[in-house]
C-alpha cells in the first residue's frame, strides 16, 4: 500500500479510508474536458472500480484541455484511450470502458452497478438523462459544467437531497446555450472544475467534510471568485421523475433537447373561441385590460385556481413583460397541463393590439 | 433601497458587466425582473434562475436582501 501512503498517513483517511476508496465503484459520464481530470485523480486515488462511458473519438482540438490524451490517441475512442492511459497510471484498479453513447435504454442498468455517478457530459439532453437516471436508481450525482471562464459544481440526489431539476426544472431551448466547441473554453477551467468534482467524490466515499449538496458552487476563473448559492429540494418535481421510471427506457435522447417552444407572439394567435386568454398579473396591476374575455389568475394563486382553466382550450398566459407568464407556463407543465403558452408581449402591447384588431378579432370569434 | 445585482455566464455577456448596484423601488423579484428586462431586452430569451442573498428564490418572493444574482445553466464539459 506504499502507493497510497500520502493518503494513509492523513488521520482523516488512514487505512480504513483507503480501503473504502478501493471498494468504491464510480461511473464517469464523458471522458472529455471534465472527464479527464476526474478520471485521472480517481484512478490515482485508487477507486477500485472505475467506469468510463464515451462514444466520441479524440481529435486534435481536444488536446488543449483533455489531458489524458496525446498525439498517439488521435482518432481513438475516448473511453478506450482513457482506459489505456489510466491502466498505466494505476494497474491495481479495475477500469471498465464503455465506448458507446449513454442512452435512456442503457442508463439504468449501468448506474445500478455503481455507487456514485459523475457527470462530465457536454450537453443538456445528456445532463437531464443522467439526473433522472440517478434519481431513479438512487445514486449520488456529482455535477460539473463549464462555460468559457466559469464553472458550476454541485452534488445532486445525495441522501435524497435536491437534484438538477430542483435547480433548473426543464432543459433550455435547443441551441440557446452555446457549447465549448462553438465558443471556446479556457483549457485549464475543466481541469479546475473536474478536480473539484473528483474531490466531492472522495468526500462522499470517505464520509469526510461537507458534501456540496443543496448548494451550487460557481467559480469564475478570471476574477478567482467563488460564489455558493443554496437551493432547496422540489419534492413534487422529484416525485414526478420517479413516476416516469416505468416509461424511462422508452424515451429517446434528443441532443437538440426535446423541448418545443412554449412562447408565442400575439401575431401568431388566432383569437377564436378555442383560446383562453389568461392574465397572471396581480389584480391591482395596470393597465386594465380592454373589454375582451380575459380570465384573471394571479401567479401567486395559480395552483389553487386551476379549475378556471377551461378544458380543451389553448391557454395563452400573459403578464407585464412575459416573465411571470413564462413562470406560470413552466409550473403548469410540471403539473402536466401542456396546452399553455406564454405570450412574448406584455399587457400594454396586447391591449394595443386588441384595440387595433378588435373588429377582425370579433369576426374570428 | 440599493441592491447589488450579479450576473453569471451568458447573462453577464448581455449585460456587459458582472455586477451593478441598482437603486430600486420594486418590492418583488418579478417586478425587479421587469425592470432588468426593460434595461437588457436580450435577457428575455434567456433561461436563468434568481438567487437572493445567495439562496434561490421564486418570482413572487419579496425583495428583502441586498444581493440578487441571475444564474443561467451551463452544459459544457
Amino acid at each position: 500500500m506504499e502507493r497510497y501512503n500520502r493518503h494513509i498517513i492523513l488521520p482523516e483517511i488512514g487505512q480504513t479510508g483507503q480501503d473504502k476508496i478501493s471498494n468504491s465503484k464510480v461511473l464517469v459520464i464523458g471522458a472529455g474536458g471534465l472527464g479527464c481530470p476526474i478520471l485521472q485523480y480517481l484512478a490515482a486515488a485508487g477507486v477500485g472500480f472505475l467506469g468510463i462511458i464515451d462514444f466520441d473519438t479524440v481529435d486534435l482540438t481536444n488536446l488543449q484541455r483533455q489531458v489524458l490524451y496525446g498525439n498517439s490517441s488521435l482518432g481513438k475512442n475516448k473511453a478506450l484511450a482513457a482506459k489505456s492511459r489510466l491502466s498505466d497510471l494505476n494497474s491495481d484498479i479495475n477500469i471498465i470502458a464503455y465506448p458507446e453513447p449513454l442512452t435512456y435504454q442503457n442508463a439504468l442498468d449501468l448506474f445500478k452497478q455503481y455507487d456514485i455517478v459523475v457527470d462530465g457530459s457536454d450537453n443538456f439532453a445528456t445532463r437531464y438523462l443522467v439526473n433522472d437516471a440517478a434519481v431513479i436508481t438512487n445514486k449520488p450525482l456529482v455535477f460539473g459544467a463549464i462555460y468559457k471562464f466559469e464553472g458550476q459544481i454541485s452534488v445532486f440526489n445525495y441522501k435524497h437531497g435536491p437534484t438538477y431539476r430542483c435547480l433548473f426544472p426543464n432543459p433550455p431551448e435547443a441551441h440557446s446555450v452555446p457549447n465549448c466547441s462553438d465558443i471556446g473554453v479556457l483549457g485549464v477551467l475543466p481541469g479546475i472544475v473536474g478536480s473539484m468534482q473528483a474531490n466531492e467524490v472522495l468526500k462522499i466515499i470517505l464520509g469526510i467534510g461537507d458534501v456540496l449538496s443543496g448548494k451550487l458552487l460557481c467559480y469564475n476563473a478570471l476574477n478567482a471568485q467563488i460564489t455558493s448559492l443554496k437551493f432547496k429540494k422540489h419534492e413534487k418535481g422529484v416525485a414526478q421523475i420517479l413516476n416516469t421510471s416505468n416509461s424511462f427506457r422508452k424515451k429517446q435522447l434528443d441532443l437538440d433537447c426535446d423541448v418545443t417552444s412554449n412562447r408565442i407572439s400575439f401575431k401568431d394567435v388566432i383569437f377564436d373561441h378555442n383560446i383562453q386568454l389568461i392574465d397572471v398579473r396581480e389584480e391591482d396591476e395596470q393597465p386594465k385590460m380592454l373589454d375582451y374575455p380575459i380570465t384573471n389568475i394571479p401567479l401567486s394563486r395559480l395552483e389553487s385556481h386551476l379549475s378556471k382553466l377551461e378544458p380543451n382550450k389553448k391557454h395563452i398566459l400573459f403578464c407585464q413583460s412575459g416573465v411571470r407568464s413564462q413562470m406560470a407556463v413552466n409550473r403548469l407543465k410540471e403539473l402536466q397541463i401542456n396546452s399553455c403558452f406564454s405570450l412574448e408581449e406584455g399587457a400594454s402591447e396586447l391591449n394595443q393590439y386588441l384595440k387595433e384588431n378588435l373588429k377582425i378579432i370579433e369576426n374570428e370569434r | 433601497m440599493r441592491i447589488t445585482v450579479k450576473y453569471f455566464g451568458q447573462i453577464s455577456e448581455i449585460t456587459q458587466k458582472e455586477e451593478e448596484v441598482l437603486e430600486i423601488y420594486e418590492t418583488s423579484i418579478a417586478q425587479l425582473l421587469d425592470r432588468i428586462y426593460s434595461k437588457y431586452e436580450k435577457l428575455k430569451n434567456k433561461e436563468f434562475k434568481i438567487a437572493q442573498n445567495r439562496e434561490l428564490v421564486d418570482m413572487n418572493t419579496e425583495i428583502n436582501g441586498s444581493e440578487i444574482a441571475l444564474l443561467p445553466p451551463f452544459a459544457g464539459g
